[in-house]
């Protein structure tokens, strides 16, 4: 059987993937998929520990987690997707850098 | 007989309601202000008489006066009691003084027009000019009524009312309260027409020369407190122990005993109060005021106070003394004193042409002749010729007042504009004025000592046998000279007044004043006349056999038996008639012939430059200016203001400001900018700083966030992981 770390080194690393999109990367589509990897990095990460740890014991809480933290991010993909719609139409831009009336 | 005690406590209180009535409440009404003025000497002056009845028909006075007090001041342990004391000096002098002070109350309604139109000219401070009035059917000029009527009664009443509280009180604080209310009293009656810079002076003249000798009664009253512990008249003399202690004891000052000391002390007050040399030179000044008040305060009651203190201070000032006896100390300065003031100022009223002045000069004479003859022990004449005095001096001022009322009425109808008051422009007033010249005739009379008739004549007979048979003949020279002086004078004032031809205008049409100012002086020529009928000595030829000598066993019997003087002779009493009666004859033939006012005066003839001394008053006056009131307004001015006040005071203060400001400036400099302000900018700048560091931070960049965030947790997963590998966080399985 494939030991547990390889699953968590995966995890880390598509999770390090993601990230450095989000955080490098202009574009704010580009941005919401660095977000997708980084949750299904999480995704990874919590069904290795179920099924090495929980599934044994019969328990499917890791599965329901899993399931939700989908739903979450299918749900967040479709509000992202709106806002960067809806701010390319006021703004005519998607460029994270631009989008900064948050300024302080 | 009902209790008197009440009755005593009473007497002073009238008038001084009557002051406060009048300031507060009725002085826009002259008719109810001399009313209520009226009513409170009234109920006064019938008080004062019962109690004097009362105590001329109690047995013993002396011995047990009629006393009662209360406590006043706690003091420590004790109290200071003020109380009222009725004992037979004290029963004259209410009698004296009500009669007086309740003629010249009636008096003054005259006096001040009352009833007349109000002047258009008018003004208050000043004496009123006159209205114009019309009288059948022609217009021509009256007195008018004076602009502070109800203000002058205020002042006479509360005058009254300290002069009452000043002879019935029975301690020396009470006394001296009284004492300085009249002081007061006086300083504002002298200054009535305070408009008049003159009358201003004359106030403040008065107020300040008696000061002087006040000041030095305050100390003998410490002085006495302090040596036996109480003020009460009758506590200290009637105590032999104290008595014994105060003739005893030696004092800090000169030599003399704590007797002798304090009256030495108190003998000041005198001086100053009734204007013994060399005090007297604000009495003459006094008549700027207006007449009645030269009557009431500078003739009978306020300067006879300095007397009435003499008397009353006797015990003590002759303690240690007895008849025939070598004289105390305070006893020598009263003679000495007394003696030289009688003659000294006699000899200056022989030079006076204003009317008021030469009986201002007068009564100094007759207050030194009453001073010397306590001074050589002669306590029942003193007293008798305070009396006799009161009358005759309050009845001669009134007089001249009515003269003056007279003469005035003659200017204002013939617009003649002469000094009222100057002897000179008078002459021949007797047809004009009857019932004014027969009653300062009487006035005139008695002061001069005129044999037999006279009440001066038998106390001041008094007085010259005292000094004549208690082997002073120095003094009874003095006195001698003065009487005949007196005389002189006298003659030489009634005869440039009422006899020979007006040398005036005025004078021709001078006028008789009303009842309410003629009545007064009737009444006052009685006692002027009789008062001295209660004194004949028993020792007098033929009319001693009948007389009951009521006065000298009634005030005698005040006196310690070895004071007591028995002995009379005749040659006082011839000496006495033969200067009266020269002195008046030779007056009134030098005098009788002048004919017009500006003639020179006879004696001027005869003595040109001692004439002229006399008539500038020895110069005292010039001399205090010069010796004293100089050097003291240069003093004030150059050294205490000029340099104590504006250099050093005012120097210290502008220092003291300056090191106040430079002290500021220095803590503004080194401490308030530095460190207070330095630290509120600095905290305000840091915050700042603070803002625009963290401004930086928030760029509105999502991103910018998130590395910051993703920074943040991994250093805080290395540190946690640290702290776990440490230990310091422990991992539970």
């Amino acid at each position: 059987m494939i030991p547990l770390y390889w699953f968590l080194m995966l995890s880390a690393v598509l999770f390090s993937l993601g990230l450095f999109a989000v955080i490098t990367r202009r574009n704010t589509i580009s941005i919401l998929m660095g977000i997708e990897l980084m949750l299904n990095a999480a995704n990874i990460n919590i069904l290795a520990f179920w099924r090495y740890l929980y599934a044994p014991r019969g328990d499917m809480d890791g599965l329901i987690f899993t399931l939700i933290v989908f739903v979450t991010a299918a749900a967040e993909v479709a509000v992202g997707l709106g806002l960067i719609v809806s701010a390319y139409r006021k703004r005519r831009t998607v460029v994270a850098n631009d989008l900064d009336s948050l300024k302080g | 007989m009902f209790n008197i005690h009440p009755l005593i406590w009473l007497i002073p209180l009238p008038p001084l309601l009557g002051f406060v009535l009048i300031v507060l409440f009725t002085r826009r009404s002259n008719r109810t202000s001399h009313n209520v003025a009226l009513v409170g000497s009234g109920l006064s002056f019938v008080a004062s008489m019962v109690v004097f009845f009362k105590a001329v028909t109690t047995d013993g006075l002396a011995g047990s006066p009629i006393s009662a007090s209360i406590n006043w001041l706690p003091t420590g342990a004790d109290w200071l009691r003020i109380g009222v004391l009725v004992d037979p000096l004290t029963a004259v002098m209410l009698f004296f003084v009500a009669w007086t002070v309740l003629m010249i109350f009636i008096y003054s309604i005259g006096y001040h027009n009352f009833g007349q139109p109000a002047g258009r000219n008018d003004r208050p401070g000043f004496s009123p000019e006159g209205a114009e009035a019309k009288e059948h059917g022609k217009a021509h000029k009256v007195p008018s009524v004076e602009p502070m009527y109800a203000r002058f009664f205020a002042l006479l009443s509360l005058f009254a009312f300290a002069m009452y509280l000043l002879v019935v009180s029975d301690n020396l604080l009470t006394l001296y309260i009284g004492w300085e209310i009249m002081g007061f009293c006086s300083y504002f009656l002298i200054g009535f027409w305070y408009g008049k810079e003159s009358a201003r002076k004359a106030g403040i003249k008065a107020f300040i020369t008696t000061r002087i000798g006040d000041v030095f009664m305050l100390l003998g009253m410490v002085a006495l407190y302090s040596v036996t512990g109480t003020l009460n008249f009758h506590e200290i003399f009637s105590n032999p122990q104290t008595m014994l202690m105060l003739t005893s004891t030696q004092s800090p000052a000169f030599g003399l005993n704590w007797a002798g000391l304090i009256g030495l002390l108190l003998f000041c007050g005198t001086v100053g109060k009734s204007a013994q040399f060399p005090l007297h030179v604000w009495l003459p000044d006094a008549m700027e005021g207006p007449t009645p008040v030269s009557a009431m305060i500078h003739a009978a009651t306020m300067v006879s106070a300095g007397v009435y203190l003499s008397a009353r201070l006797f015990p003590l000032m002759s303690a240690g003394w007895h008849h025939g006896g070598a004289l105390t100390a305070p006893m020598a300065a009263m003679a000495v004193i007394g003696g030289f003031t009688a003659l000294f100022t006699s000899t200056i009223a022989l030079a006076q042409h204003d009317i008021k002045r030469v009986l201002a000069y007068s009564t100094i004479s007759q207050l030194g002749y009453m001073i010397a003859a306590l001074g050589i022990g002669a306590y029942t004449a003193a007293v008798f010729h305070l009396v006799t005095h009161a009358f005759f001096k309050a009845l001669l001022f009134l007089g001249s007042g009515s003269v003056i009322h007279g003469m005035e009425h003659g200017v204002l109808h013939t617009g003649n504009h002469i000094d009222p008051q100057d002897m000179r422009h008078m002459g021949g007033l007797r047809r004009r004025m009857p019932l004014t010249f027969w009653t300062f005739l009487a006035g005139g009379l008695a002061l001069s000592g005129f044999p037999l008739i006279t009440a001066g004549f038998w106390s001041k007979d008094e007085i010259l046998n005292g000094t004549f048979t208690g082997g002073h003949i120095g003094l009874f020279i003095v006195l001698a000279i003065t009487a005949f002086l007196t005389a002189f004078y006298t003659a030489r004032q009634i005869t440039l007044v009422f006899f020979g031809k007006p040398r005036s205008t005025a004078a021709e049409h001078a006028h008789e004043t009303k009842p309410v100012m003629t009545v007064p002086l009737m009444i006052l020529a009685i006692f002027a006349i009789g008062a001295g009928w209660a004194g004949i000595p028993h020792a007098f030829p033929v009319l001693g056999a009948i007389s009951p000598a009521w006065f000298q066993s009634f005030i005698g019997s005040m006196l310690s038996p070895q004071s007591i003087e028995e002995a009379h002779s005749n040659i006082p009493l011839i000496v006495s008639v033969l200067v009266s009666l020269g002195g008046l004859l030779l007056g009134w033939l030098v005098y009788r012939c002048m004919e017009t006012a500006e003639e020179k005066d006879p004696l001027q003839k005869i003595s040109g430059s001692v004439y002229n001394l006399l008539q500038n008053k020895y110069w005292i006056d010039e001399l205090y200016q010069k010796a004293l009131i100089n050097p003291s307004l240069w003093l004030a001015d150059k050294v205490v203001y000029q340099f104590i006040d504006l250099k050093i005071i005012d120097g210290i203060l502008h220092g003291l400001g300056r090191a106040g400001v430079g002290l500021g400036n220095l803590l503004r400099a080194k401490f308030d900018l530095p460190v207070v302000n330095g630290a509120g900018d600095g905290l305000a700048g840091s915050t700042r700083g603070l803002g625009v560091f963290l401004h930086k931070l928030q760029n509105g960049r999502v991103q910018t966030y998130l590395l910051i965030a993703v920074a943040c947790t991994v250093v805080l997963v290395l540190v946690i992981c640290f702290l776990i590998g440490e230990g310091v966080i422990g991992v539970t399985e």
